[in-house]
C-alpha cells in the first residue's frame, strides 16, 4: 500500500451547489502534496472531506485503506488519531497554556504519566522552535508563532498523515520560511505525509513534491514543481506568475458593464 | 404570489424553523445527557467549570440577594405594621425568598451572568474552529466541552440560591430588627417554626435545579449552534438571556401551580 491517500471521483455540495465535481486526487506515502486554487474552490472543503467530516456524494476517499465515507463515528475516531490537521487559523484551544494545547491529546487519548507528557511536549515544541513559549497563554502569541504551535500540536501523537489549511497565509516573508520548512523536515523525519493546501504558490513548489490544482470544481493540472513551473496551461501560468487576468477572471460574473450602467438604452 | 399568500408561506416557514430548531435541541439535549460519562469519570472537569460560572457568579448573587431581602424588610414591615403582626417578618421574608425569590431572581442573574457567558464561549469556539478541530483530534466535543458545563451548571445553580436566599433572609434582618427594631427573637423564632423543610426548602431547591438545567441546556445550545461568525455569536448570546429569561418564568408558574396548591 503505497497511497496513504486515495480520492477517486469525488463530488460533493453543500446544498444543491457542486463545490467538487470528480476530483482524483493521490497521496503516496512519505509525500508531501500541495493542492492550489484560488480562495472558495473548494480546498478546505476537499480537507474536511479527507478528514471524514463531511461525506461525498458520491466517489470515494480512502485513507490508509479505509474508506472514510462509510466509516462509523467510532471508526472514523480511530482513523483520525493518525490524522493531524493544522486549521486555517490555528484553532488552538484558547482557554488553555500553549502546554497544554499539545498535552491535550496525549492526555485525552494515552495513559501516559505527567512526566513523560511534559518530556514529549517540550520535545514537540522543540521541534518548532518554541520550547520557551510553553507557559504562554495562545492570546500572547504572534501570528507565526501560533501556527507554529498548532503545528506542534497536529504532530503530537504522531500521525501518519498531517493536513495543513492555509498554512503561509497571514505570515511575514520569514515565517513563511520557517513554517515551509518545518513542513519539509517533519515529513521526512517522522516519516509522515503531509497534504498542505495553499495559494502561495512560489513558497510551496519550493517544499513539495506533487501539485494538484483545483478550479472550478475539478482538477485542472497536476504534477511536479518542475513540470508546473514549465506548464504552458494558460490557467497554471496565470496563477504561478499571479496574474489578475487570465483563464481566471478578475470580475465576477455579471450583466455587461454597459447595460448596469443603462448605456444607450 | 399575492400578499396575503406570501404571509401565510412566511408564517408557515417560520413555524416550522421554529419546532425544527427545538427538535435539534432536544436531540442535543439528550446527546449533552448519553455523553456525561466521561464528565463524571474526570470530576475535575466539572469542578474548573462550576468555578467559571458558579464562583464568578457568586458576588451578583450575594450584592443582589442582599438588596432583595432589605426591600422585602421595609416593605413587609410597612404592610405587617397595619395589622400589628409585626413579629411575623422573619416568616414572610424567609417564605418569600425560599420558595419564589431566591431560586427565581438567583436564576434570573444566573442566565445574565452565567448563561450568557457559557453561549459566548462555546460560539467563539465553534466560530474559531476550536471544536471542529477537537472532532479531528478524535475527541468528542460534546463529552468534553459540553457535557461538564451542562453539569456545572445544574449543581452551582441550588447552591446559588440558597446563598441568595441566606443573603437575603440577612438583608431583611439587618433593615427589621437592626434598623427598624423588630423583636429579635420573634423574628428568628418565627421564622425557625413556620418554615417548613419539605414544603418550602425542598420545593425551593427543586425549582433551582430545573432552572439551572433550563438555563444551561439553553446556553449551551445556543452557543453550539450559532453561526460561526461575530454576528451570529452576539446574536446567540442575546437569545439565551431572553429565552432562558422566560423559559424561567414559565415553569415557575408550573412549578409552583404543582407544589403549592394545598397549602393554606
Ligand atoms: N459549511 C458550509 N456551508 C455551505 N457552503 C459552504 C460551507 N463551507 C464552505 N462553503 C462554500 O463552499 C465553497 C468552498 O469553500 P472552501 O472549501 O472553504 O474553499 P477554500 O478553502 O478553497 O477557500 C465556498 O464557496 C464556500 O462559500
Ligand atoms: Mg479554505
Amino acid at each position: 500500500m503505497d497511497n496513504l491517500v486515495e480520492i477517486q471521483d469525488v463530488t460533493f455540495g453543500y446544498n444543491e451547489r457542486p463545490i467538487l465535481k470528480g476530483i482524483n486526487l493521490t497521496a503516496r506515502r512519505g509525500q508531501v502534496i500541495a493542492i492550489m486554487g484560488s480562495s472558495g474552490c473548494g480546498k478546505t472543503t476537499l480537507l474536511r472531506l479527507i478528514g471524514g467530516q463531511i461525506k461525498p456524494n458520491s466517489g470515494s476517499v480512502h485513507v490508509a485503506g479505509q474508506n472514510v465515507g462509510e466509516l462509523d463515528t467510532a471508526g472514523l475516531y480511530e482513523l483520525r488519531r493518525k490524522m493531524g490537521m493544522l486549521f486555517q487559523f490555528g484553532a488552538l484551544f484558547t482557554d488553555m497554556s500553549v502546554f497544554d494545547n499539545i498535552a491535550f491529546q496525549m492526555r485525552e487519548h494515552t495513559r501516559l504519566p505527567e512526566e513523560i507528557i511534559r518530556d514529549l511536549v517540550l520535545m514537540k515544541l522543540h521541534a518548532v522552535g518554541l520550547r520557551g513559549a510553553a507557559d504562554l497563554m495562545p492570546s500572547e502569541l504572534s501570528g507565526g508563532m501560533a501556527r507554529r504551535v498548532a503545528l506542534a500540536r497536529s504532530i503530537a501523537l504522531e500521525p501518519s498523515l498531517v493536513m495543513y489549511d492555509e498554512p503561509f497565509a497571514g505570515l511575514d516573508p520569514i515565517s513563511l520560511g520557517v513554517i515551509g520548512n518545518l513542513i519539509r523536515r517533519l515529513t521526512d523525519t517522522l516519516g509522515l505525509t503531509s497534504i498542505v493546501v495553499t495559494h502561495d504558490v512560489q513558497e510551496s513548489l519550493k517544499i513539495v513534491d506533487y501539485v494538484y490544482f483545483v478550479s472550478a470544481g475539478v482538477i485542472e493540472a497536476e504534477g511536479t514543481p518542475e513540470e508546473i513551473r514549465r506548464s504552458g496551461l494558460p490557467f497554471v501560468h496565470q496563477f504561478v506568475h499571479g496574474e489578475p487576468d487570465g483563464p481566471v477572471p478578475f470580475h465576477y460574473p455579471a450583466r455587461s458593464y454597459a447595460e448596469d450602467l443603462r448605456l444607450g438604452s | 404570489m399575492i400578499a396575503p399568500l406570501r404571509l401565510v408561506a412566511r408564517l408557515g416557514r417560520r413555524t416550522l424553523q421554529a419546532v425544527a430548531r427545538i427538535g435539534l435541541a432536544t436531540r442535543f439535549f439528550f446527546a449533552t445527557l448519553l455523553h456525561s460519562g466521561t464528565a463524571f469519570r474526570r470530576f475535575g472537569l466539572i469542578i474548573r467549570e462550576i468555578y467559571s460560572a458558579g464562583v464568578l457568579s457568586l458576588i451578583i448573587i450575594l450584592v443582589s440577594g442582599l438588596f432583595v431581602g432589605m426591600v422585602l424588610g421595609l416593605q413587609g414591615f410597612e404592610t405587617l405594621q397595619t395589622y400589628g403582626s409585626e413579629s411575623a417578618l422573619g416568616v414572610l421574608v424567609a417564605l418569600s425568598l425560599v420558595r419564589e425569590l431566591g431560586p427565581v431572581v438567583a436564576a434570573l442573574l444566573f442566565a445574565s451572568r452565567a448563561g450568557s457567558a457559557i453561549t459566548a464561549e462555546i460560539g467563539l469556539m465553534k466560530a474559531t474552529e476550536q471544536l471542529a478541530a477537537m472532532e479531528m483530534m478524535a475527541v468528542d466535543p460534546v463529552a468534553r466541552v459540553v457535557a461538564p458545563r451542562f453539569w456545572a451548571g445544574v449543581l452551582s445553580m441550588p447552591l446559588l440560591a440558597a446563598l441568595f436566599s441566606a443573603m437575603g433572609i440577612f438583608g431583611g434582618y439587618l433593615v427589621g430588627v437592626v434598623l427598624i427594631g423588630v423583636d429579635e427573637g420573634s423574628f428568628w423564632s418565627q421564622m425557625q417554626a413556620q418554615v417548613d423543610f419539605e414544603e418550602d426548602i425542598l420545593n425551593g431547591v427543586i425549582k433551582s435545579v430545573v432552572f439551572g438545567v433550563a438555563i444551561t441546556a439553553i446556553a449551551l445550545f445556543e452557543g453550539y449552534d450559532a453561526p460561526p461568525t461575530a454576528e451570529g455569536v452576539s446574536r446567540a448570546t442575546t437569545r439565551t438571556v431572553v429565552t432562558s429569561s422566560l423559559v424561567i418564568l414559565a415553569l415557575d408558574f408550573v412549578l409552583t401551580a404543582f407544589m403549592f396548591r394545598g397549602v393554606s
